[in-house]
């Protein structure tokens, strides 16, 4: 008798259990549909106090990416390869105040952009005239991304294209025109995937880190062998090395790869530097595919150290795609967001915010803040970057979604399941992998846009924030375009047009905006680390020489500051150690700081 | 996952075949344990520890309080065991939840879904294709390899091998493995991708925890050797439509189709032959 009811208790149960599964998954399908939800940008700017306009024609950008070509052997999978070269990089490169941006194209013999500022609410591409346009003609790869930097500290940043192929530094001469550095030390060929310039030694110079993906014996577009791919999904090192190299201050660069210790040859795809530890010389986060990302510490500018694991981000091999930097709930310390991919059903990695650890001293450690701050799962994601959207005092976030968007209603995941599941033999050899013949993998997704809710915790406002955004994004970064204090939204898309945000802000927020020019440090300021304090917040963020995934924001940086009257104090941690302390800069204001010199 | 072992079945053969007779219980939890270690001491194949903790305990503790709620019995924990364990590697999600329910709901079948005094279902076939099935947000299966090296995946496959050579089940794990090899051929033919790709996920983990503990579990399986060969190649034929029809969790989905029919059959067939061989009063 006893037995009998808890016979009948555990069928209740068992019942219960597989209803309650079976009615869940019906409610989550019902919610993550993938289909865009319009709004009104009338009720989105009541409701989040921002709208998203995409403005390319009446601005006058008419850019669209092509996608690289590469050799015959590889055409099974070729939306699989090429599926990346989509970028874009901010910079005033004429000095004339008015924020401009350069998209990279990456077939053969298609040109790339810069598309200058006008000031009068319209865009030019002067590339051509600039000599910056023809940059992937047959024989010298394909263009992945540019960075921007002040090599040679003349007040112009200069141009550092990277490629899968032939990474050539541009001299800008006076905002006027750019030329090729010759003989600039860089490597003759590599498949490089992300860039940053840093200065590694704070010698005022600034050096240049290098991802590489594919290994750099391989040119992609004739290719002697199709066992190219990785030799894991998830353990890969046979990917392409990295390049450390060193500015010699006379116009070339010295590799010292080996010497600091940067030997991984996993597949890169982002890196960002900071100073995690306020010592002044700058870490370096590298987001790599098919494996763990790294975490390099920085010793006195000597060398580095590979403290991934140690940190806490070198446990969970992913496939990281970007790494950017943000401090979302206004901690004043930097934490680093990182995106993977998360397919209903096949793959969850999610997406990662690594919050650091109050505390620990001199030895930075992070915890992940991603699925408790709602920021986790995002989809294929690529590109992402942090930035108060709508001038609360809090950072928001824009990630750019999806893979291949290719044959409607078709899906490669079936067939991507196979090859990644299998032995290194099967999955290194690109000729085992089945024939994509058109089919979609993760596209047709919309961007996320999630807005801060104050409290580091964030809410999805994708496709409400903005009309449906589902083109296959890559790289992002926020600028104010048009100096109204107010942060824009450009993303570039993968073999399409990029999307040019006008940003509408509906509220009365203010803002403060700093434009940092190093005199004792790298003539950008590149690596210093910029603080306000007001209203009993604190809020940090850093100049760099380019984060995300194929990507670099504006060099200003900007901090929408809610309705706050005033600011306490602006701080500024310059890379030589000095440190400028502002009381009460004026708001709704652009400063430029000088180091060690009063703001203009 | 192969789960409660005939002792009696086990062949004699000096010391090491006597220890093995009496403790055979304990290999195949052993030797999950043992692919388990290597893959995260190798390769750190848990994403976190946590996930696999909550799923064994789970099941444990499910397995020892209905045992004796349900049944009036204890039970060696060995299956329990192997069941949670199994629920820990097969599944994938970033919440811990998943794991809970996963292990609860694969030992509840054990006890709800029975036909004879006998449970139908491979508890964590059960569990982990109702979940990779429905939890599609939460919850993905271990589709991805856990290491490239060739020589820990043969050590893997030769143990596994000899213990399902022990436990006189090795005539079920390599007629599935002919069969998914010809199968796999069959598939390359008419998708027109190469039979390396085909072949692939054999070479991956979750079909090495498959061929080893899933099909081979013998509470599940039924009860002659020309019963269980034809089983087998039955699964095989079901996960090669799946397989055509792009299902990732294909060999699951189809053992826990099969499994249960055959195993319902085969009860009723054995009953059926004590009715006819019970002496006339």
């Amino acid at each position: 008798m006893r037995h009998k009811f808890w016979q009948i208790l555990t069928i209740v149960v068992f019942i219960c259990l597989l209803l309650g599964t079976f009615i869940a998954s019906r409610k989550k399908d019902k919610s993550n549909n993938k289909g865009p939800v319009s709004q009104e940008a009338e009720a989105a700017l009541k409701q989040y106090g921002f709208y998203l306009e995409p403005v390319n024609e009446e601005i006058g950008v008419t850019f669209r990416h092509v996608s690289p070509d590469l050799d015959p052997k590889v055409d099974n999978i070729k939306l699989q390869i090429a599926s990346v070269g989509a970028s874009v990089a901010v910079c005033d490169f004429d000095n004339d105040g008015w924020n401009d941006f350069y998209l990279t194209n990456s077939a053969t013999g298609s040109k790339n952009a810069l598309y200058r500022n006008l000031g009068n609410g319209r865009f030019e591409d002067v590339a051509e005239a600039m000599g910056v346009a023809d940059l992937n003609q047959k024989g010298t790869g394909a263009s992945m991304g540019v960075v921007w930097g002040d090599y040679d500290n003349d007040g112009y940043k200069d141009l550092l294209l990277y490629k899968w192929g032939k990474t050539t530094l541009f001299k800008n001469v006076n905002g006027t025109s750019f030329e090729p550095v010759a003989s600039s030390g860089l490597p003759e060929w590599a498949n490089i995937n992300a860039a940053v310039w840093f200065d590694v030694d704070n010698d005022g110079l600034l050096d240049i880190f290098l991802g590489g993906y594919f290994k750099e014996s391989f040119h992609l577009d004739s290719l002697l062998t199709t066992r190219i791919m990785p030799e894991s999904f998830r353990y890969a090192n046979n990917g392409g090395r990295n390049y450390l190299l060193k500015n010699k201050g006379n116009g070339t660069f010295e590799d010292v790869t080996q010497q600091y210790g940067l030997t991984s040859t996993k597949w890169t795809l982002s890196a960002v530097a900071a100073d995690f530890n306020g010592d002044n010389f700058p870490e370096l986060y590298v987001a790599n595919d098919y494996n763990v990302d790294e975490f390099y510490m920085n010793r006195e500018g000597k060398t580095f150290e590979e403290t991934g694991a140690a940190v806490g981000i070198g446990h969970i091999p992913k496939s990281g795609m970007n790494a950017s930097l943000g401090d979302i709930n206004n901690e004043g310390s930097f934490g680093v967001y990182t995106t993977n991919i998360t397919e209903k059903g096949v793959l969850i990695q999610g997406n990662n915010y690594w919050q650091p650890k109050a505390g620990k001293g001199k030895q930075p450690s992070f915890v992940d803040l991603g699925q408790i701050s709602g920021i986790e799962n995002g989809g294929w994601s690529y590109g992402a970057q942090f930035g108060d959207l709508n001038n609360d005092g809090y950072m928001d976030l824009y990630v750019a979604n999806g893979f291949i968007s290719a044959k409607e209603n078709t899906s490669y995941w079936y067939d991507y399941s196979k090859v990644t599941g299998g032995n290194s033999n099967i999955i290194g050899d690109a000729k085992n992998w089945p024939d994509m013949e058109g089919k979609s993998q993760s596209g047709y997704t919309q961007d996320k846009i999630w807005l801060n809710n104050q409290d580091a915790i964030f809410e999805d406002v994708s496709g409400k924030a903005c009309p449906p955004a589902t083109y296959d994004g890559r790289a992002v970064a926020m600028v104010d375009l048009w100096n109204r204090g107010v942060l824009d939204v450009i993303v570039a898309n993968q073999n399409n047009v990029p999307t040019i945000y006008k940003n509408n802000i509906g509220n009365d927020h203010h803002w403060i905006a700093v434009d940092l020019q190093g005199t004792r440090s790298n003539a950008d300021g590149i690596g210093a680390r910029v603080e306000i304090t007001w209203d009993g917040k604190k809020q940090v963020q850093a100049v760099t020489g380019g984060m995300g995934f194929s990507s670099q924001n504006q060099h200003r940086l900007h901090f929408g500051i809610g309705q706050a009257a005033g600011i306490e104090q602006l701080t500024i941690y310059w890379p030589s150690g000095h440190v400028d302390k502002i009381p009460h800069p004026a708001i709704n204001t652009l400063h430029t700081v000088k180091e060690n010199q009063p703001a203009d | 996952m192969q789960q409660e072992y005939e002792i009696k079945k086990v062949p004699q053969s000096g010391f090491i075949s006597e220890w093995l007779k009496k403790n055979f219980q304990y290999i195949p939890p052993a030797f999950i344990t043992l692919i388990l270690l290597v893959g995260q001491l190798t390769y750190g194949i848990l994403d976190n520890y946590m996930n696999l903790v909550v799923a064994i305990l789970t099941s444990v503790v499910a397995e020892i309080v209905l045992a004796r709620l349900v049944l009036g019995t204890r039970k060696n924990l060995a299956s329990a065991y192997i069941t949670g364990i199994s629920v820990g590697i097969l599944i994938r999600s970033n919440v811990l939840w998943p794991y809970f329910i996963t292990a609860l709901i694969s030992i509840m079948s054990k006890y709800v879904l029975r036909y004879k005094g006998r449970h139908l279902w491979n508890p964590s076939n059960f569990g982990v294709s109702w979940m990779l099935a429905l939890q599609t947000t939460s919850v993905a299966g271990l589709s991805v390899q856990w290491g490239s090296n060739f020589a820990a995946m043969s050590v893997i496959w030769i143990l596994g091998l000899i213990i399902v050579n022990r436990a006189k089940r090795i005539d079920v794990s390599v007629t599935y493995i002919i069969c998914f090899v010809i199968l796999a051929y069959i598939r390359s033919l008419i998708t027109g991708d190469a039979f390396l790709a085909e072949l692939s996920p054999l070479t991956g983990p979750m079909y090495q925890l498959f061929i080893f503990f899933m099909i081979t579990d013998p509470p599940t399986s039924v009860s002659t050797r020309k019963g269980r060969i034809l089983v087998v190649i039955l699964v095989a034929v079901v996960e090669f439509f799946f397989r055509l029809n792009n299902s990732i969790y294909a060999p699951f989905y189809a053992l826990c189709l099969v499994g249960p029919v055959a195993k319902y059959i085969d009860l009723r067939m054995q009953a059926s032959k004590k009715l006819n061989v019970a002496p006339s009063k």
